[in-house]
């Protein structure tokens, strides 16, 4: 099998475009799920089961059902509500934030009730009111427990981008499927593909595994 | 200053506090013992409500804290808790657990805050822990600062809930120290403790608990030296 290096060496500008998307999708996706993320996870956990439900709907949707699925449905259906045409990446914005919210509400509310209760106790028994307690008192403690967890999510979510590429929103995954359908060649731009997302996972995990011992010792 | 009436609690099916009815006048330290199970704790978190109560009434100051419309954080600034586990807020140094809730609840300035937290602090003989966390003390100086922190609000009463269970022997002492401390200096406490010293030396009345009652009570040299009904006496055998 002979390596045709011209291949790479022709795609490899539309590679790095592609690369600095999927670095996009992904970082927008963990921030905005982050933000709907924490406010999922309090809907979820109040005491009123009719607040609990739409939430605990919302997540058992996003997790119980295949991205690839989402991707399609809010592309197609529910994107076209609200712009035409529609923009891919504007899509591939809303389904991996939405999605990534559902994985991070349960980070978030195992993180919080992981806190041993005699905290939100103390802090209600000095006078505190409920919001106080979880943003003094819980919330600072649950958000260092939740950082493993979130970057693993990260991680995920940085790989599950490249789904991305059915809606031809021109991330990574996309460029090498243009750059295959195009030169008839296989190895080379799946391969390349593969080894720029294994460059951004290793590089994450280690800056995860670094930020994890730093917080460790403190 | 508190009374509480026909004070009824249950989880679920289990009848914790059955009938309870007490009144307790300012200043007074008022310690409450008896067996495991018997609803002690309970009856503690029902004043200032961290266990809600289906029937009777508690009034904190005249406030009536059964009823709906009470607003249970103002009446919890006036009610400060020691617990059997510190609960001190481990992200955060021990001035700042002091700190936290005057500013936030009482919206004291910084400045006004730590004045008061040093001064509580080197009142319970910590003046040199301020700036540590507190993972790096001993059992017997976390609660220390978990009574000076409850102290911070500057309450009307104080609650303590076996302040000293979790406590090594040799740090017993240094904790019913600063309780005496406070008693002197006449602030109203309700103590649930299994440290009957304390009770006969600081306690003004005990109240002996048991299956959800209160069985007996009295001034501490009676009920300790001439307990009335049996249970009490059967109790008081058993740990004297
Ligand atoms: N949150 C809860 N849910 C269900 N049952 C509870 C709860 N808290 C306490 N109980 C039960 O209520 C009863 C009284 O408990 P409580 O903690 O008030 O007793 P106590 O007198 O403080 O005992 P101890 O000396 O062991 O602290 C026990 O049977 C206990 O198992
Ligand atoms: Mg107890």
């Amino acid at each position: 099998m002979d390596i045709r290096f011209d291949v790479i060496q022709d795609y490899l500008p539309y590679f790095l475009q592609g690369m600095g998307l999927t670095i996009g999708l992904s970082l927008i996706g963990i921030l905005m799920g982050s933000v709907m993320g924490l406010f999922i996870a309090l809907g979820k956990m109040t005491r009123f089961k009719v607040i609990q439900f739409p939430f605990i709907w919302y997540i058992n949707f996003f997790r119980g059902t295949p991205l690839f699925v989402q991707i399609l449905l809010i592309h197609f259906g529910v994107m076209p509500i609200f712009m035409s045409p529609v923009n891919p990446i504007a899509s591939a914005i809303v389904s991996l934030s939405l999605n990534a919210a559902a994985y991070i509400a349960e980070i978030f509310r195992a993180g919080i009730q992981s806190i041993d209760r005699g905290q939100m106790e103390a802090a209600r028994s000095l006078g505190m009111s409920h919001v106080q307690a979880m943003r003094y008192v819980i919330l600072p403690q649950a958000v260092k427990r939740m950082i493993p967890p979130l970057g693993n999510e990260f991680i995920v979510l940085l790989k599950d981008s490249s789904l991305a590429a059915v809606i031809a929103a021109p991330e990574l995954m996309y460029w090498g499927r243009a750059a295959s359908g195009a030169t008839f060649r296989v190895w080379e731009p799946y391969l390349t593909v593969a080894l720029i997302y294994l460059v951004l996972t290793l590089s994450l995990t280690y800056v995860l595994n670094y930020v994890e011992r730093k917080l460790a010792t403190e | 200053m508190i009374q509480v009436q026909n004070l009824k609690k249950s989880f679920g099916s289990l009848e914790v506090l059955k009938d309870i009815s007490v009144n307790i006048k300012p200043q007074e330290v008022v310690v409450v013992i008896g067996p495991s199970g018997s609803g002690k704790s309970t009856f503690l978190r029902c004043i200032n409500k961290l266990e809600s109560f289906e029937e009777g009434h508690i009034y904190i100051d005249g406030v009536d804290i059964a009823d709906k419309k009470t607003n249970i954080n103002k009446v919890r600034e006036d009610v400060g808790m020691v617990f059997q586990q510190f609960n001190l807020f481990p992200h955060k140094t021990v001035i700042e657990n002091i700190m936290l809730s005057p500013m936030k609840v009482r919206k004291w300035s910084e400045e006004k805050a730590r004045q008061k937290g040093m001064e509580l602090l080197s009142k319970v003989g910590l003046g040199d822990k301020a700036d540590v966390y507190p993972d790096s003390l001993s059992g017997g100086q976390k609660q220390r600062v978990a009574i000076a922190r409850a102290l911070a609000m500057e309450p009307k009463v104080m609650l303590f809930d076996e302040p000293t269970s979790a406590l090594d022997p040799e740090m017993v002492g240094e904790v019913l120290g600063v309780m005496k401390q406070l008693a002197k200096e006449g602030m109203t406490m309700i103590v649930v403790t299994h440290e009957m010293g304390f009770a006969r030396e600081v306690g003004d009345r005990v109240l002996f608990m048991d299956g959800g009652y209160i069985v007996e009570e009295n001034k501490p040299k009676e009920l300790f030296g001439n307990p009335q009904h049996e249970r009490t006496k059967a109790f008081l055998s058993k740990i004297l």
